[in-house]
């Protein structure tokens, strides 16, 4: 299945909805987007992985990459995922210890250490 | 004994479908169903190595997949790199992989090692034998029950 890409705000996050196949071919546009959002001020962000059924290295790579950029701007960075086939790709990599990995949107918001949960 | 080969130019756009072949001969050949992810997650992974080697060193030559199910269910992924291009086994530890230091490329390459490793218990990276280049090869049981 192809990439796709939604994104919404909830209060002061942006959550940008990702589902489909995120691999060598695809990553691009995921990093695309989500330098997007990071030039356009978004500093709160949240990606839900609950629609993706492919991820591999280069996905996490750019995952990797916005998380980095958001701390240095002083933002959050959270991921969604509750399905296990992807839970064990972040374990495998020892991910799981770099990522807030939380499996619903709601709960990925009010864990947010910089505020704006509720 | 069944062999499956397949060659692709080393663009990002083919490594989907060698995944996908590499899915649909493993099943074919009767490697259980929860392995199917893993499988499939693997070959992406070296194919995506290969290709990155190729696109890197201004290859045009081909990626060649190869799948065969005498015995068990293997599959060869052979570039044609450089030798020294392609010894990068090193699985990253967690605070190595957060550094801002670290590019991302060099991530992508420490965790697609890691995933490989992680989720291939037979699994050999060598020189090929002819000529230049780096052969992965990765093996899973098959059930003929």
């Amino acid at each position: 299945m192809e990439l796709s890409l939604a994104t919404r705000t909830v209060g002061e996050h942006t959550v940008l909805e990702v589902g489909g196949e995120v691999d060598v071919y695809t990553a691009p546009r995921l990093r695309e987007r989500l330098l997007e959002l990071i030039d356009g001020g978004a500093r709160r962000v949240v990606v839900d992985l609950g629609r993706v059924d492919f991820l591999d290295s280069t996905g996490l790579g750019v995952l990797v990459g916005a998380l980095k950029r958001l701390r240095s701007a002083g933002g959050s960075f959270a991921l969604v995922c509750d399905k296990e086939p992807l839970l064990k790709i972040f374990r495998i990599t020892a991910l799981d210890q770099v990522f807030p990995l939380h499996p619903t949107v709601d709960a990925a918001i009010s864990a947010d250490p910089t505020g704006a949960g509720e | 004994m069944a062999t499956v080969k397949l060659s692709f130019s080393p663009a990002p756009v083919h490594v989907r479908t060698a995944r996908l072949v590499g899915v649909a001969v493993a099943r074919r050949a009767g490697v259980r169903e929860d392995l199917l992810d893993e499988v499939r997650l693997a070959i992406g992974e070296a194919c995506t190595r290969a290709v990155a080697l190729h696109r890197q060193y201004g290859l045009a030559d081909p990626v060649l997949v190869e799948m065969s199910d005498s015995g068990a269910y293997s599959v060869r992924v052979v570039d044609r790199a450089p030798i020294e291009a392609s010894i990068g086994l090193a699985a990253l530890p967690p605070d190595e992989l957060a550094k801002e230091s670290l590019s991302e490329d060099a991530l992508t390459t420490g965790v697609g090692f890691a995933l490989l490793a992680g989720f291939v218990e037979d699994l050999q990276v060598r020189p090929v034998d002819e000529g230049v280049g780096t052969e992965v090869r990765m093996v899973w049981p098959v059930d003929r029950s």
